[in-house]
């Protein structure tokens, strides 16, 4: 399933980071990042905390412009139309209207299950009821929860098992038809079955959209991730096919890293 | 760890339960002599006042005669002083509350701004009264009206409110505003669709909290000039004519609840004390009414947002 790196060369790319460099304030945390994300494919990032991993994350939907005092040197291009996402020309805004990201924990609005999935719509300015009821349907059942809370759309969302919430929350991501999902260690605060619901979601959401997936937790890149980069401390040491990277890694220290021998 | 050690172990959780036993024993002490005074002031109140509450107690004016007087100007007053109030503190509280928190760039002036804030609200009310009378009654020359009475009183409540409304905002979790803008919403839709909401119940407790508090307040009032005796009511909000609503009460002289109270006990007769006990009474039950409110809203509100 997993095609080598040499192979990867013919595919499209959705997204590129080029020499990319982010600076909470004085302290650089990542650098000079070069990486690319294939279209229709899941890309994980792992490392060990503190690697900056969630940082590159943020980089791509601009969370970083939330906060003052952060600041982006080089380039995301974004395909096909090859813009440079972290252009100061670029509205953060125009940017997570095409980006949608998943938190590491379940962040529900509090609101009715229909108007968490709902809002992102609202606001792109879809007003007609009966093409919000389709689109809302449509994300979750893309999000594999529409069997659980169709009788109960009007429910607050967090009357949901974390699982639940955590699908919500990708059925809300989901509504917008994203070019490229971020998630964030989506399953760092679930339960192992719920884990396997929205890994096995993930795996299902890659015919259709791109996916940059950040985890903690190794086998979990092993099994939904087409490729895998690894980092440690803001370097980005290697990229690689899934499959080459956990079976013969280039570098000592990724091999340690996999292995359990370090971090 | 051996049975021995258990023996030790079982004694020191004893000791260390005496801690508890005592923190309660102080605490109830503390409740009770909070409770008890208040039942006592409301009991004296009722018992001194209540002969006196009566329909006609609401709807006469002042008189020289203790059994005719009522307190239909000082509630229609406290009523009318409290709508301008609240229409100027509770919006512009609220938007400062808003713009500090979720908009301004946290550098040295905002810091400023915040500790003056803090500052302003442990400020005398009489300084408030000062600063009414000299701005609105003499600068821009709107007499000893309603309009003065509430603009000075919604000074007094604005930095209540404003901190108040920053503390509910900050209470709302960062994931949630991260949630709404990573969907793509701008920062005012962040703030009014999914912040507010969830703020709300704090909010709202800020607003009646300072609203209770203005409702009490007399020292700034009477320095602004206050009447204390008045026969008659400010013109009524809804006319005959187009465009059937007048705004001309704001302009009109007042008299209030604790003015009124004040005025009574000052005088030497008894029948008098008793009227500023029934009065008493009205404006205790009036703030316990606004207090209601609010924590019936704030269950109803709360009611819907959980995370």
């Amino acid at each position: 399933m997993n095609k080598t790196l040499q192979d990867a060369d013919t595919l499209p790319k959705k997204a590129e980071a080029k020499a990319l460099n982010f600076y909470y304030g004085e302290k650089q945390a990542l650098k000079s990042i070069n990486l690319p994300i294939y279209d229709k494919r899941v890309t994980a990032l792992i490392g060990p905390s503190g690697c900056g991993k969630s940082t590159f994350l943020r980089c791509f939907n601009r969370m970083h412009d939330l906060y003052p005092g952060n600041r982006y040197e080089g380039e995301i291009r974004l395909y096909p139309d090859d813009i440079n996402l972290l252009d100061s020309g670029v509205d953060p805004i125009e940017v997570r209207m095409r980006l949608s990201m998943v938190f590491q924990k379940p962040n529900p609005f509090p609101k009715s299950i229909y108007e968490n999935v709902a809002y992102g719509l609202r606001i792109r300015g879809v007003k007609r009821r009966s093409e919000m009821d389709d689109r809302v349907e449509q994300a979750l059942r893309g999000a594999a929860i529409w069997n659980e809370v169709k009788d109960r759309l009007d429910e607050p969302g967090s009357n949901l098992s974390g699982g639940q919430q955590q699908r919500l929350c990708i059925a809300r991501a989901l509504a917008t038809e994203p070019e490229l999902m971020l998630f964030d260690e989506p399953t760092s605060a679930l339960d192992p079955i719920a884990t396997a619901l929205i890994e096995e979601l993930i795996h299902e959401l890659k015919s259709k959209v791109s996916i940059l997936i950040v985890t903690h937790n190794m086998q979990q890149a092993a099994r939904v991730s087409d490729f895998t980069a690894y980092m440690y401390l803001g370097d980005l040491v290697e990229f690689g096919s899934t499959n080459e990277l956990f079976i013969k890694p280039k570098i000592k220290q990724t091999e340690d890293y996999i292995t359990g021998r370090f971090g | 760890m051996g049975i021995a050690d258990l023996d030790i172990v079982r004694r020191q959780i004893q000791q260390a339960k005496r801690g508890d036993l005592i923190f309660v024993c102080l605490g109830l002490a503390a409740l009770a002599v909070a409770i008890s005074t208040f039942i006592a002031l409301f009991g004296n109140m009722l018992n001194d006042g209540l002969a006196r509450l009566g329909p006609e107690f609401f709807m006469n004016y002042g008189s020289r005669h203790a059994d005719k007087a009522g307190i239909l100007a000082a509630w229609v007053g406290t009523l009318c002083v409290m709508l301008v109030t609240a229409a100027v503190a509770v919006p512009l509280g609220i938007a400062s509350g808003i713009y500090l928190e979720e908009y301004a760039r946290k550098n040295l002036l905002t810091d400023l701004i915040e500790i003056n804030i803090s500052n302003l609200a442990g400020v005398p009310s009489i300084v408030y009264g000062l600063l009414g009378l000299g701005v609105f009654v003499y600068a821009f020359g709107f007499g000893k009206s309603i309009l003065t009475a509430g603009l000075t009183l919604a000074l007094l409540i604005l930095p209540i409110i404003i901190v108040a409304t920053r503390e509910a905002l900050r209470s709302v979790p960062g994931m949630i505003r991260e949630g709404a803008f990573a969907l793509g919403s701008t920062r005012w839709q962040t703030v009014a669709h999914h912040v507010m909401p969830a703020a709300m119940p704090g909010v709202l407790t800020g607003v009646i909290l300072g609203l209770s508090r203005a409702i009490g307040e007399t020292a700034p009032l009477i320095v602004i000039g206050t009447l204390t005796f008045i026969t008659f009511l400010p013109p009524a909000p809804i006319t005959p004519d187009f465009p059937f609503v007048s705004f001309a009460w704001v302009n009109s002289q007042f008299t209030v609840m604790p003015i009124q109270i004040y005025d009574w006990t000052s005088r030497p007769q008894a029948a008098f004390q008793a009227n500023a006990s029934t009065a008493g009474l009205v404006l205790v039950l009036m703030t316990l009414l606004m207090n209601g409110l609010a924590i019936w809203l704030r269950a109803r509100l709360r009611k819907r947002l959980k995370w």
